[in-house]
């Protein structure tokens, strides 16, 4: 089989140009994301600190063992993103696709299960939206609807991102079935790879400041 | 070569196609001069019709509905879609690569999808301010935005947040070109001083900008589901709200002077044909504008109640910024010394942003002063104080900035003694307007009345005539610039001797900028 070399697209000079820049615009990118959740971050902190006491509590109705179990499911999720990026520059098509599949697979879990803790909630009467009854069975009512809506808020966000990160994976599944230029494909892979570890990561945050920083 | 002089990167023909799916970005920035000047006389429009409503001190002319709808529509339109884009957008998408040397930006098929943001989300925001009488001023402060106004707010703050994606994508384009798209040769302090500049803008542009999209799709979704975050009888802080917004809106504050900065430093070497006074501290000088500009914020609320010690916090860092700010007025004022200075239309303007910069900038250190804060807050001499910079400082700039790089972008000339009179006329007419509102303010006429004791007519009168000499002043090279497009001279390679990678090509400049990728061999300014 004849090997092609790839080109770089007009504007570059060379292959290792354009994958530096578009790593680093990937990069850049992520920083832009990282504010916008800082900026909720940011917000959740201050309100944590105006009302400490029903903060803690309204954590404590959140399901901690749900939510450890996405957190397994996420971090295993990176490993096998890792595994693929391994896998694209071995060569590999065949490993490429099955560890995407699962990366998938855990991601979707991942969603499954968050939507079943948004529906326990619902259930117990604790999402504050238009129509819907929240009954909170302590104090300061109104504060803990405040903690459930930044919950939601940035559990929402969070989720979002999780369906363009699976979009994204979807494209890679699609790009590693046709298999042209893997050269190419490496740097998919890691821009892709970086979204997700990026999504990761924001869960981890998300995880210790709503869930265990309980009572 | 022939044949190579005109395959220039408008020669590539005038058919729709050809413009709207361009990737090339010295037609994109067409596209966005087109946008902008449509939003900014839509934008001054409304600015006359608030100068006519204070003509006279009762309210005849506008209702004190129609003038908050007036005056929140100049805000949004000029602070979102001309001023936050302005210079970058255009100036700077056809420069940056030019300048460092590369055949386009690192993503070109992002800047143009930035450009469709830009537009297709500002008209939306428009058609819903107008349409849905939008009352809230350009802040959207809550709660008044969140639990009051009964005009189309969600529409408008869904707009605003949309094109703050374009900026995002303009923003992580520029910072990519600069470090990986440089020629051979040109090192990190080779770069001239308006690259510096954008990129400067550009990081603020990518670490501020997303504050403010979370900020916004929270007031949103407070008044689209209910889910207040920042409604006070939930246990919310409006004053959160303001925190947050500013952490934006005061770094955006620099997004639109940093860029007019570079313009200068282009326009005061070139015209008085000297190397800059002290590169490096202007390089430096840019960076600790853009990273002080990020904890000056409260600055903009000393009278809301924040925390005093806060305050003075604020305070302190605001005069930190009058720092470097005053390190570049003096190191433009020492590049003119025994200079070969000629009075251009470029350098007029130029001149002008000087002089107009340093009272803007001075007054500011006036209200970063905590009590003396408390007089003048929230009176007219804050509007002409921001003016000053905003107006008289990055618009003078930008218009600047066009006639210097016209010949470069069109090839063709246009008339030396009109575009004289139109710069001389900002100036005159600029000072007219925004001068006696100082006065005002100092003593004691609030912003955003539109009824005032008739005391104050003398000085109203006077600012409302200035607006007609100024918009006088921003018609003029609409005509001349048209004219020129059809009929102006052709320019040349160079036609004010100037240095810079930009204008070593031909005008306007082959589709990949440079016939080859030129080698850089000495630092900017090179002149003798």
């Amino acid at each position: 089989m004849p090997i092609v070399k790839p080109a770089p697209a007009e504007q570059f000079d060379d292959m290792g140009q354009q994958r530096r820049a578009v790593l680093m615009g990937m990069w850049v990118f992520l920083v832009t994301e990282l504010l916008l959740f800082g900026g909720g971050f940011a917000m959740f902190a201050m309100y944590r600190v105006q009302h400490p006491q029903v903060f803690a509590e309204a954590a404590g109705h959140l399901s901690l063992p749900l939510a450890t179990a996405n957190t397994v499911l996420l971090l295993t999720s990176g490993l096998t993103m890792a595994l693929a990026e391994q896998a694209v520059e071995a060569g590999s098509r065949r490993l490429t696709l099955v560890f995407y599949l699962a990366t998938m697979a855990l991601g979707l879990g991942f969603l499954g299960v968050k939507g079943y803790e948004w529906y326990q909630e619902w259930q117990a009467q604790l999402m504050p939206l238009p129509g819907l009854v929240f009954a909170w069975p302590g104090n300061e009512s109104q504060q803990a609807e405040l903690f459930f809506n930044l919950y939601f808020i940035l559990t929402g966000l969070h989720a979002l991102h999780m369906v363009i990160g699976l979009g994204l994976l979807g494209v890679m599944v699609v790009l590693v079935q046709r298999w042209r230029d893997p050269h190419r494909l490496t740097r998919q892979t890691q821009v892709s790879g970086l979204y997700w570890a990026f999504v990761d990561v924001i869960w981890l945050f998300l995880f210790t400041t709503l869930y265990l920083l309980g009572p | 070569m022939t044949a190579e002089v005109h395959k220039h990167y408008l020669s590539g023909g005038w058919s729709l196609h050809s413009w709207l799916l361009t990737t090339d970005h010295k037609r994109i920035c067409w596209l966005y001069l087109v946008s902008i000047t449509g939003f900014f006389f839509l934008g001054g429009i409304a600015a006359l019709l608030i100068r006519l409503e204070l003509m006279t001190p009762p309210g005849d002319f506008l209702t004190a509905e129609g003038y908050n709808e007036t005056f929140s529509l100049h805000g949004i339109v000029m602070v979102w879609f001309f001023l936050i884009p302005s210079i970058p957008a255009t100036l700077g998408n056809f420069l940056m690569p030019m300048m460092v040397g590369a055949r386009d930006l690192a993503f070109p098929r992002l800047n143009l999808l930035s450009w469709y943001i830009y537009t297709l989300g500002g008209i939306f925001t428009i058609v819903m301010v107008i349409g849905g009488g939008v009352d809230t001023g350009w802040t959207f402060y809550t709660p008044y935005s969140s639990l009051f106004s009964s005009s189309a707010v969600i529409a408008a703050v869904a707009g605003v947040f949309i094109v703050g994606f374009s900026s995002i994508l303009t923003g992580i384009n520029f910072i990519v070109t600069t470090h990986t798209m440089r020629a051979p040769g040109m090192h990190w302090l080779r770069l001239p001083l308006f690259v510096w500049a954008n990129y400067a803008t550009s990081l603020i542009l990518v670490l501020a900008t997303p504050v403010l999209s979370v900020t916004l799709l929270l007031i949103a979704a407070e008044r689209l589901l209910g889910i207040g975050i920042f409604d006070p009888s939930l246990g919310g802080d409006p004053l959160l709200f303001q925190h947050l917004f500013w952490f934006y809106s005061h770094p955006a504050v620099y997004i639109m002077i940093l860029p007019a900065m570079g313009v200068v430093s282009e326009l005061i070497t070139c015209f008085s044909k000297n190397r800059i006074f002290g590169y490096k501290g202007m390089v430096l000088a840019i960076m600790a504008i853009s990273l002080f500009g990020f904890v000056v914020w409260g600055h903009h609320m000393f009278t809301s109640g924040q925390s005093l010690y806060a305050g003075i916090l604020f305070s302190f860092f605001s005069f930190l910024v009058a720092v470097p700010s005053a390190v570049k007025t003096l190191n433009w004022t020492a590049t003119l010394y025994r200079g070969r200075i000629t009075f251009t239309a470029p350098m007029i303007y130029g001149l002008s942003f000087l002089g107009l910069f340093a009272i803007g900038g001075l007054t500011g250190i006036f209200l970063a002063a905590l009590a003396l804060d408390v007089h003048l807050h929230d009176t007219y001499f804050i509007t002409a104080h921001f003016h000053y910079i905003m107006v008289g400082g990055a618009v003078t700039a930008y218009l600047g900035g066009l006639h210097f790089w016209w010949p470069k972008m069109t090839g063709r000339l246009y008339s030396e003694l009109w575009s004289k009179i139109a710069a001389l006329a900002l100036f005159i007419g600029f000072n007219l307007t925004f001068f006696p509102q100082f006065l005002l303010g100092y003593s004691g006429m609030p912003r955003r009345y539109h009824e005032y004791p008739e005391a104050f007519q003398l000085l109203h009168v006077m600012s409302s005539l200035g607006s007609v000499v100024l918009a006088i002043g921003y018609l003029l090279p609409l005509v001349y610039f048209t004219w020129s497009l059809f009929r102006g001279a052709p320019a040349g390679a160079n036609p004010w001797q100037a240095e810079g990678l930009e204008w070593r090509t031909a005008s306007p400049p082959p589709k990949h900028n440079f016939v080859s990728i030129p080698r850089v061999t000495e630092g900017p300014y090179a002149y003798r």
